[in-house]
C-alpha cells in the first residue's frame, strides 16, 4: 500500500526549530556558531545599493557622448555632494560655462561615451537583521546570515498577514470554539499575543490595532475582511510585507472555524510566554505558512530526535480541509486502494475517517485531508 | 538521440499542484497509454524535494499497472524483462516556472519580438522593460531590482540601427545589479539578442553583474524576426540554472533521459503538430493551477500562413491564484455562472480557502459548480488577454513592409478569428478531470464562445505535456499515442452570431445521423441542444432565421457542412452571439442556467 503524502501543519509542544536569519543581499555576520543569542539582538547587517539616478551629461552639455570624458569633472567612483558640479564645459574664453550638478550626495558609478549617461548612486541604505528567536547561532551562512537554533513549542498557521513580531501570550476566549469579540479586547492586550477560538470580526481586528496588540493567532476570519484591513484583495497568498502593526494568523483558514483543539491548548499552555510570530504565507514554491514559536527551557546543544517524514497511515490524526465537514478533526481509520466516485462525480483516491467531533465514520478524497504534525 | 527500440516510455510533468506520470508501452507494434498516477507536487516542505512528488507518482502507476517500475528511490532503466523502463523524460512547471523579464526598445517592436521568444519558449513575462514604456529611468532600474527574475531577455536595435538606446537599457541592468530570485551563489543569467553591433559595449556593461550569453538578433531586420536562437538560449539557461536551483530538481535532472522542458514549451509543441497535420485552424488551453496557457494557431492575415501564438496569464489558475480569478473577474461575474444561490461572504470564504489549501479537491457537487464557474472566467479572461497579444503578428521568417511593422500593436487586429476557428483543445485538471466530458465542453462554450461551426477537443487526462516532450525524443510515439490516447474529441458546437430576442425563430439546422435519422428543428434564440452523435462526419445544413444572423458564410447565408460528433455530441448554442447575454436578474439567471445545463446533460442530477 502506498503512503498518502498530504502535505501537514505543525502543532507540536517541543521541537528544534531553526530559522535561517539572511540578509538580502551578501554582508557582514556579526555572531559567531554557538553564542546565545536573544530575539532582538543584530545577527548579519549589509548595506543594500543606493538608489540610482540616471543623468545623461552629453545631452545636458549638448555635447557628443563620446567627448564625454574631456568634461567630467569626477572620475568614475568618486564620492559627489548634492550642487557640486561632475561635469562642465570650457565655455568661450571661460565665460558662458555649460554645467551639470550633482542633484545627490553619494558616487559617481560609471558614465558611458556611447549614450553620454552617467550613473549616479546615493547612499548605501544600512540593514539588518535580527535574531528574531531566543536562541543559540547553530550554522553561518557564508556572507549571507546566520541558522538560530531554539527549542520551542513551534505552530503553523495556514495564512497570516503582517511581519516579525513578538509579545507574551494571552489567550482572550474560553474555549477553541468561541469567537474573538470586540469587548475582549482592552488595555491589557497591548503589546500581547492574543489566541481566540473560532473567528475574528472585522471590528474585533481594527480594536485589536487601536490597542496596539502584536499579534492575533485565531481559528478563521472572512476573505472580504482582509481587503478591509490592507486596503487590496489578496489574488496570490503571498503575504508578510503588509503594512499593518498587528501580525494575523488563522490557524484554521477563511470563514468562521474552531480552532483546532491540541492548537489551542497548546496555546493555552504558554500563555503569559513570550512567543516570536510571522504572518509570511508563500503558497508556492519553497512554501512559508505562518508560524508562532515559543522557546522552551532545554538543553540547545542537543537537537530534538529528527522525525522521518512519513505519509498518512491508520491512525494518523487529519484535520478536513474542505467541505463539507470544513475544519473538522479526526483518524485515519481506513486507505482503500481503489478509486472511489464522490459526490462530485469525480473519481478520486479516499480514506476513511473516523470525525472525532461526530463520531462518524466518513469517506472523503485524500486530497482534502490535512495531517497533524505533533511529534 | 535513442537508437535502440523503445519498449516503454514513463513521463512525468511535474506541476505547481499535481505531479502526473503516464506509462506508454508499445504493444502490437503500437504505442499505447497504459496507466497514468498521481500524486501532490512536493516541491513544498516538508519534503522540499520534487522527485518525493514524481516517485509517489510512479509508484501509484506502478501498482495499477502491477509492474515493477522503481528499485528503492530509483527508476529502473532500461527495461529488463518487465521490470522498469526503456526512457524516463519529464516536463515542469513547479516552482512557478520559469519566469522571466524581457527588454527591447521600442515597445510595439524589439520588446514584443524578445516577448514573443519568452513566451514561445515557455517563461512567464514578469515585465516588459522597453526605452518607450513611459517610466524614468530610476522607476525601471527599481523595477529591474525588486523583480527577482529568473532570466532577462535583453534585444533591441536592429543589425544596423540604434546602438546608443541598447547599450543604455544595458546601463540600467547594470546599475540595477538584478540578482536571481533562487538563491544567491550563481549569476543572473541575461541573454542578449539585440543588435550585433552593439553586443561589445552590452558585454562591458553586464559581463561582470551577469551570466551573459550573446546569442544572434532577434529582430535583425525591422521587417524579419528570429526567434529562435533566443528561445534555444532560454531552454539551456532554465535547465542549467534554473531548474538546478528548484528543490530536488538536480536529483530529476539526472533521472531524466532527455531534458526537462517547461510545461508550456511541451503543450505548445503539440498544439501546432494538431494545427500542422490537420490543417486547421486551433485554439488550445492549459488551465492550471497558477497559470492559464492559450496557444492558437491561426492564418496569417495576408500571407495565409499558420501564426503560432502563446500567451500565459500568470495569475489566473484554479489554485494558488483562484483568489486573483475572483479579484479580476469581480464577483459579479463570477456569480453570473453560479447555477444556485450563494451568500457573497460564503464564496468569498470558500475561494480562499482554496487557495490556501492549492490541492483540494471538490467532493460535493455544489463545490464542482463553484469550481466550473470560476473556471470559465479564469477562461475567459486568459482568452481575452490572449486575443490582444495575437495581433498582426509574423512568422520568423515572415516578411513585413515597414510600415505594419510600425503598426504592429497599434493596428490591433487580432488573429483570433472566432468564426474561422475549427477546433478549440482543452487541457488542464479542471477541463481534463471534469467528472463528465459534457462539462467540460459547455466550460468552454461558455468562456470561450466559439462562433459558427467549431470542433471541441480535450486532452483525456491531461497528458499533452508529456507527449511534448516525449516528441523531443520520439516523435512517432507521440504522435501515435497523441491520435489515439490523448485526444478526445467531443463533438461540434454550431453558434449563430447575431442578435434576437427570446422566444423568436434564430436557426434551423437539418443534420443527415449515422444512425439513419435526420434531425430537422428550428432552434429558437436562447436555446441550447444536445444531439448525441459518435465521431464521423455527418452532413449539415444550416439556415440562420434572418439576415442578421450569420452561422461562417456570412449574414443570412445557409451553410452547407460536414460536423462531427463525439464523446458529447453536437452542441447547438443559439444563445446568441455579439452579445451573449446571461439574465441579471438572479432566479431569472438561475433558471436559465440550470435550463441550459439539463440541455447538455451537464451533471448526473439533469
Amino acid at each position: 500500500m502506498a503512503h498518502a503524502y498530504i502535505p501537514g501543519l505543525k502543532v507540536v509542544p517541543n521541537t528544534t526549530v531553526k530559522k535561517a536569519r539572511q540578509l538580502p543581499i551578501k554582508g557582514e555576520i556579526l555572531r559567531k556558531v554557538g553564542e546565545n543569542v536573544a530575539a532582538v539582538d543584530e545577527v548579519a547587517k549589509t548595506h543594500l545599493p543606493g538608489n540610482i539616478i540616471p543623468t545623461n551629461i552629453a545631452n545636458k552639455l549638448n555635447i557628443e557622448p563620446a567627448d564625454i570624458n574631456d568634461f567630467m569633472k569626477k572620475e568614475e567612483g568618486d564620492p559627489i555632494k548634492e550642487g557640486e558640479v561632475i561635469a562642465e564645459t570650457n565655455g568661450i574664453f571661460g565665460l558662458f560655462k555649460s554645467s551639470v550638478q550633482a542633484p545627490i550626495d553619494g558616487t559617481l558609478e560609471s558614465f558611458s561615451h556611447i549614450t553620454g549617461q552617467a550613473i549616479l548612486r546615493e547612499s548605501p541604505i544600512p540593514v539588518a537583521v535580527n535574531a528574531y528567536v531566543n536562541g543559540v547561532v547553530d550554522e553561518i551562512i557564508a556572507d549571507e546570515g546566520v541558522v538560530v537554533k531554539t527549542q520551542a513549542a513551534f505552530i503553523q498557521g495556514v495564512f497570516g498577514i503582517g511581519g516579525e513580531q513578538r509579545g507574551k501570550i494571552k489567550i482572550v476566549t474560553s474555549m477553541q470554539d468561541d469567537p474573538i469579540e470586540e469587548k475582549m479586547i482592552d488595555e491589557s492586550c497591548k503589546d500581547k499575543i492574543i489566541v481566540g477560538g473560532a473567528f475574528l470580526t472585522h471590528s474585533a481586528f481594527k480594536k485589536a490595532l487601536k490597542m496596539k496588540v502584536k499579534g492575533i493567532v485565531v481559528g478563521g476570519f472572512n476573505y472580504n475582511d482582509i481587503k478591509k484591513i490592507i486596503g487590496y484583495d489578496i489574488g496570490v497568498a503571498i503575504t508578510g510585507q503588509e503594512d499593518v502593526n498587528t501580525t494575523l494568523i488563522l490557524t484554521e483558514g477563511f470563514g468562521e472555524i474552531h480552532m483546532a483543539k491540541q492548537t489551542f491548548e497548546l496555546l493555552k499552555k504558554h500563555e503569559g510566554d513570550v512567543a516570536s510570530i510571522n504572518g509570511a504565507t508563500q503558497i508556492r514554491a519553497g512554501v512559508i505558512r505562518p508560524e508562532v514559536i515559543i522557546p522552551v527551557k532545554a538543553d540547545l546543544k542537543k537537537d530534538s530526535p529528527k522525525q522521518e517524514i512519513i505519509g498518512m497511515d491508520i491512525g494518523t490524526e487529519v484535520r478536513i480541509i474542505r467541505a463539507p465537514y470544513f475544519g473538522m478533526i479526526g483518524s485515519v481509520s481506513g486507505l482503500p486502494h481503489k478509486l472511489q466516485k464522490l459526490e462530485s462525480g469525480s473519481l478520486a483516491r479516499v480514506a476513511k475517517i473516523k470525525i472525532w467531533e461526530t463520531k462518524k465514520e466518513v469517506l472523503l478524497p485524500r486530497a482534502n485531508l490535512e495531517m497533524i504534525e505533533n511529534k | 538521440m535513442i537508437k535502440k527500440e523503445i519498449r516503454s516510455i514513463l513521463a512525468t510533468d511535474c506541476g505547481s499542484t499535481t505531479t502526473k506520470a503516464i506509462l506508454i508501452e508499445k504493444r502490437d507494434d503500437v504505442y499505447r497509454l497504459v496507466t497514468r498516477g498521481e500524486a501532490p507536487t512536493t516541491v513544498e516542505a516538508p519534503f522540499e524535494d520534487v522527485t518525493r512528488g514524481v516517485l509517489n507518482s510512479v509508484k501509484e502507476v506502478e501498482e495499477l499497472r502491477e509492474r515493477q517500475l522503481m528499485d528503492g528511490d530509483k527508476i529502473i532503466s532500461p527495461q529488463k524483462d518487465d521490470k522498469g523502463v526503456d526512457i524516463y523524460i519529464s516536463t515542469s512547471s513547479a516552482g512557478g516556472g520559469l519566469q522571466m523579464m524581457v527588454a527591447g526598445l521600442v515597445m510595439a517592436m524589439s520588446a514584443e519580438s524578445a516577448e514573443r521568444a519568452a513566451l514561445g519558449a515557455g517563461a512567464i513575462v514578469m515585465d516588459i522593460i522597453a526605452a518607450n514604456d513611459g517610466r524614468l529611468a530610476h522607476e525601471k532600474i527599481s523595477r529591474i531590482r525588486h523583480l527577482r527574475p529568473d532570466m532577462i531577455l535583453l534585444s533591441g536595435g536592429t543589425d544596423r540601427g540604434n546602438i546608443k538606446t541598447v547599450v543604455e537599457l544595458s546601463e540600467l541592468i547594470k546599475a540595477a545589479n538584478p540578482q536571481p530570485r533562487l538563491g544567491m551563489n550563481y549569476k543572473l543569467p541575461v541573454i542578449y539578442a539585440g543588435n550585433k553591433k552593439a553586443s561589445g559595449e552590452v558585454e562591458k556593461n553586464l559581463d561582470k553583474i551577469s551570466d551573459l550569453s550573446v546569442v544572434s538578433n532577434l529582430r535583425p531586420t525591422l521587417e524579419s524576426e528570429n526567434l529562435g536562437p533566443a528561445r534555444d538560449k532560454i531552454h539551456d539557461l532554465f535547465m542549467e540554472h534554473v531548474m538546478a536551483q528548484a528543490p530536488g530538481y538536480k536529483k530529476l535532472m539526472a533521472m531524466t533521459d532527455a531534458d526537462i522542458m517547461p510545461t508550456p514549451g511541451a503543450v505548445g509543441y503539440i498544439m501546432q503538430v494538431i494545427a500542422r497535420n490537420e490543417n486547421i485552424t486551433v485554439v488550445g488551453v492549459d488551465i492550471g493551477g497558477a497559470t492559464t496557457d492559450i496557444f492558437s494557431v491561426f492564418k496569417d492575415l495576408e500571407s495565409k500562413k499558420p501564426v503560432f501564438n502563446r500567451t500565459v496569464s500568470a495569475n489566473l489558475g484554479m489554485s494558488y491564484s483562484i483568489s486573483n480569478v475572483l479579484a479580476e473577474a469581480t464577483l459579479p461575474n463570477i456569480q453570473r455562472w453560479v447555477p444556485f444561490e450563494i451568500n457573497e461572504v460564503e464564496l468569498r470564504n470558500r475561494i480562499g480557502n482554496k487557495m490556501i489549501r492549492p490541492t483540494t479537491i471538490p467532493q460535493s457537487l455544489e463545490e464542482l459548480k463553484l469550481e466550473q464557474a470560476i473556471a470559465r472566467e479564469a477562461l475567459r479572461l486568459s482568452f481575452k488577454q490572449h486575443k490582444s497579444f495575437a495581433v498582426g503578428l509574423k512568422g520568423v521568417q515572415r516578411e513585413r513592409t515597414i510600415s505594419d511593422a510600425f503598426e504592429q500593436t497599434a493596428s490591433g487586429v487580432t488573429l483570433v478569428d472566432m468564426m474561422d476557428l475549427d477546433l478549440m483543445v482543452g487541457s488542464g485538471g479542471v477541463l481534463s478531470h471534469a467528472p463528465r466530458r459534457n462539462q467540460a465542453a459547455k466550460m468552454m462554450i461558455d468562456a470561450f464562445l466559439p462562433e459558427g461551426v467549431t470542433q471541441i477537443a480535450v486532452d483525456s487526462i491531461f497528458m499533452m505535456p508529456h507527449l511534448g516532450v516525449l516528441a523531443s525524443v520520439n516523435e512517432h510515439a507521440a504522435t501515435e499515442v497523441f491520435n489515439k490516447d490523448c485526444l478526445i474529441r467531443l463533438g461540434t458546437c454550431i453558434a449563430p452570431v447575431g442578435k434576437s430576442k427570446y422566444g423568436k425563430d434564430y436557426i434551423k439546422v437539418e443534420l443527415d445521423l449515422p444512425d439513419g435519422t435526420k434531425f430537422d428543428r428550428t432552434m429558437k434564440y436562447g436555446e441550447f441542444l444536445l444531439i448525441e452523435a459518435p465521431y464521423t462526419a455527418i452532413p449539415a445544413t444550416i439556415t440562420p432565421a434572418s439576415r442578421k444572423i450569420d452561422v461562417g458564410s456570412g449574414p443570412g447565408e445557409v451553410v452547407n457542412t460536414k460536423v462531427y460528433g463525439g464523446s458529447v455530441g453536437i452542441i447547438i448554442d443559439a444563445r446568441g452571439r455579439r452579445p451573449f447575454i446571461i439574465p441579471e436578474d438572479p432566479k431569472e439567471r438561475v433558471e436559465k442556467l440550470q435550463e441550459w445545463s439539463k440541455a447538455i446533460k451537464e451533471f448526473d442530477e439533469n
